[in-house]
């Protein structure tokens, strides 16, 4: 979790100093559900994941080196500097991508689910999506499919309460359950709070176990916060927000959350995090580093990888 | 062998599901219905449902679904009960497969067939009778990452369906619903056609006829006409919209100096504007005239069977284009 968040803190430097361009959506607040869902899974199960995937593909174990230096567009990165902040995919880790057509790959993890039945496998596929993606009919289509083919897929909703800058009240019908979109669908669903790591956790874990066992998809909402805007064009709260909603929110920070626990339950020291913030910092020094010194693409590179 | 154009599908199908297992059919009323032209007879039984899957009407999610299982290895044939309900689907189309092997650089590849009859039949109306692929194959042919096929034959129907779901890339195969029940000569046993390689399907001389799928019939019923009068057409079919073999073509219209291009899509933005813009990089200096487009009329498709033949070209028209490139009354 610490390692994300001094990395999107990092990111957003890099946005601010112009070595990362396009769209750049962070995710800080929201560390807990990534880090919590990411460790229920094997490796050889599938992730899935929306265009705020930074934390995600660091979660799953993706060279942090790889991903700064494809934020910075560097052949090194992850896709060669081809697919960006919103495009990270690391095959090797079966983390199949970020995708930045709100709830168009849904379907795509429904369909390595359906893969994965096809040969009989006993992998699962996680897929994050925001409740954003709620009321897209890409969401619809994949909750129906899912259910009638019994596909395996944590559908795994990070409910932040903004569709970017629409309050998810004036979104989604059913804003107050969004899991009841699911159950519809006769989907078993749960909600969990996205700020506590351990739930997450607990929760993705059972989840999974249920879906390896029943064959059947399972829809987990996690209420979540995000801290900052929704890319970095976007100030933290903007006009669809107030600042002391942000103020309030930030009082259950997620690496707060977990550390007032380790330090009062688990017997940590504050030093223990001293020595693991410079850890982190080495980590993402270095991987800024390495985005910095390494070249861009070759123009030969252009016109590769279009069609095998 | 003599076979039609629906029975070489249902054979190259056929043929490809028994050799590799990773390939499978989905679509609506695929797998009990046999599919809504009947192009999966028989399927069900052999296959079993596994592999031949029924699907509700949802383009959108099926798609995707298939290019996910693409990305995991699978092989999927997708079925387009019609190519006008493939609109549905161009987010996951455009978005998905034909991107996902460049952002991703190179590491997933995206093995798919999404197939189906495109152009107009008779009096479906506006939104079933798209005409062909009605421009659509414009909108594909548009979209680097996608290949394009379009067969007019049986024999090529068959050949290039076997290649295309051995294809490692997405490859929109658009099928013409008229021409299902068409006969044609096929080769015996198993071949397969490549993709992106032209067929000239008469030669000829004097002017260039170039066309593809249901639109090659009347190309060449024009071109025994204008036979008559002395005048050899060469009809040519690029049978793979994209790539395009532009080598073919070009050859063809240096050798003639004249060329015709027939689509049944709309004139606006159509492929045929792009073929000529194409011809005219390679080949203007040989040129003697303008190249001549014959194309649907520039509105949606009407249901009264005049106004409707009214839309598509015919022979006559083509006929009359001819006569207009050789500066003939």
């Amino acid at each position: 979790m610490l390692l994300i968040r001094r990395f999107e803190e990092r990111s957003a430097e890099m946005y601010a100093l112009g070595k990362i361009g396009g769209f750049c959506h962070l995710y800080i607040g929201e560390e807990a559900v990534a880090v919590g869902a990411m460790d229920a899974l094997r490796p050889d199960d599938y992730v899935f994941s929306s265009y705020r995937d930074h934390g995600h593909c660091l979660a799953r174990g993706c060279d942090p080196k790889a991903v700064m230096a494809e934020l910075f567009g560097r052949s090194t990165g992850l896709c060669k500097g081809k697919g960006g902040s919103m495009h990270l995919i690391d095959v090797e880790r079966r983390f199949m991508g970020g995708y930045a057509i709100v709830g168009g790959h849904l379907p795509l993890a429904a369909g390595a689910a359906f893969a994965i039945n096809y040969r009989n496998g006993n992998q699962i596929v996680l897929c994050f999506f925001g409740e954003g993606a709620v009321p897209t009919g890409a969401c619809h289509e994949t909750l129906n499919l899912a259910a009638m083919w019994g596909l395996p897929v944590l559908f795994l909703c990070e409910n932040n309460r903004y569709c970017m800058g629409t309050p998810v009240e004036r979104a989604v019908a059913l804003y107050a359950d969004v899991s009841k979109n699911a159950v519809a669908y006769g989907i078993e669903a749960g909600c969990v709070d996205g700020m506590d790591v351990l739930a997450v956790r607990d929760a993705v874990d059972k989840a999974v176990d249920q879906i390896r066992t029943n064959k059947r998809p399972f829809f987990l909402e996690a209420s979540t916060y995000r801290f900052l805007g929704h890319s970095m064009a976007d100030p933290s709260h903007g006009h669809y927000r107030t600042k002391s909603e942000v103020d309030e929110a930030k009082k259950r920070d997620p690496l707060l959350l977990l550390k007032t626990k380790l330090l009062d339950e688990r017997g940590a020291a504050e030093a223990d995090f001293t020595t693991l913030e410079q850890e982190v910092k080495k980590i993402v020094d270095e991987a800024v580093d390495f985005a910095e010194t390494s070249p861009v693409p070759a123009m030969e590179a252009l016109a590769e990888d279009v069609l095998t | 062998m003599t076979l039609t154009y629906r029975e070489a599908l249902n054979q190259a199908l056929r043929e490809e599901m028994r050799r590799d297992e990773k390939v499978f059919l989905i679509g609506e009323d695929v797998a009990y219905y046999q599919g809504a032209f009947k192009v999966s007879k028989g399927f069900l039984e052999e296959f079993g449902p596994r592999r031949v899957v029924d699907t509700p009407i949802t383009e959108l999610g099926f798609t995707g679904l298939a290019i996910g299982a693409a990305m995991a290895g699978l092989h999927p044939v997708v079925e387009m009960m019609t190519f006008n309900f493939a609109i549905l689907a161009m987010d996951q189309i455009v978005n998905n497969a034909a991107k996902i092997r460049y952002m991703s650089g190179g590491q997933i590849s995206v093995p798919i067939v999404i197939r189906g009859p495109g152009s107009a039949a008779h009096q479906l109306g506006a939104q079933h009778s798209q005409s062909l692929e009605a421009s659509l194959e414009a909108w594909f042919c548009d979209v680097p990452g996608l290949m394009v096929v379009a067969p007019s034959s049986p024999r090529d129907a068959k050949g290039l369906l076997k290649t295309a779901i051995r294809e490692s890339n997405p490859v929109i195969f658009i099928e013409a619903q008229l021409l299902y029940p068409t006969k044609g000569e096929v080769d015996e046993g198993e071949y397969l056609l490549p993709l992106g390689v032209a067929d000239i399907k008469r030669a000829g001389t004097d002017v260039t006829l170039i066309a593809y799928s249901k639109m090659l019939s009347i190309a060449l019923q024009a071109a025994e006409v204008l036979a008559k009068d002395g005048i050899q057409a060469e009809v040519v079919d690029p049978r793979t919209l994209r790539p395009l073999d532009l080598n073919t073509l070009a050859a063809s219209v240096k050798k003639t100096g004249k060329a015709v291009i027939i689509e049944d899509g709309w004139p606006f933005a159509g492929l045929g504007a792009q073929i000529a813009e194409s011809l005219y990089t390679r080949v203007f200096d040989y040129l003697d005239g303008p190249i001549v487009r014959v194309t649907a009329r520039d509105v949606p498709m009407p249901y009264a069977r005049n106004l409707e033949d009214a839309v598509i070209p015919d022979v006559k028209r083509v006929v009359a284009a001819v006569r207009t490139v050789l500066y003939k009354k």
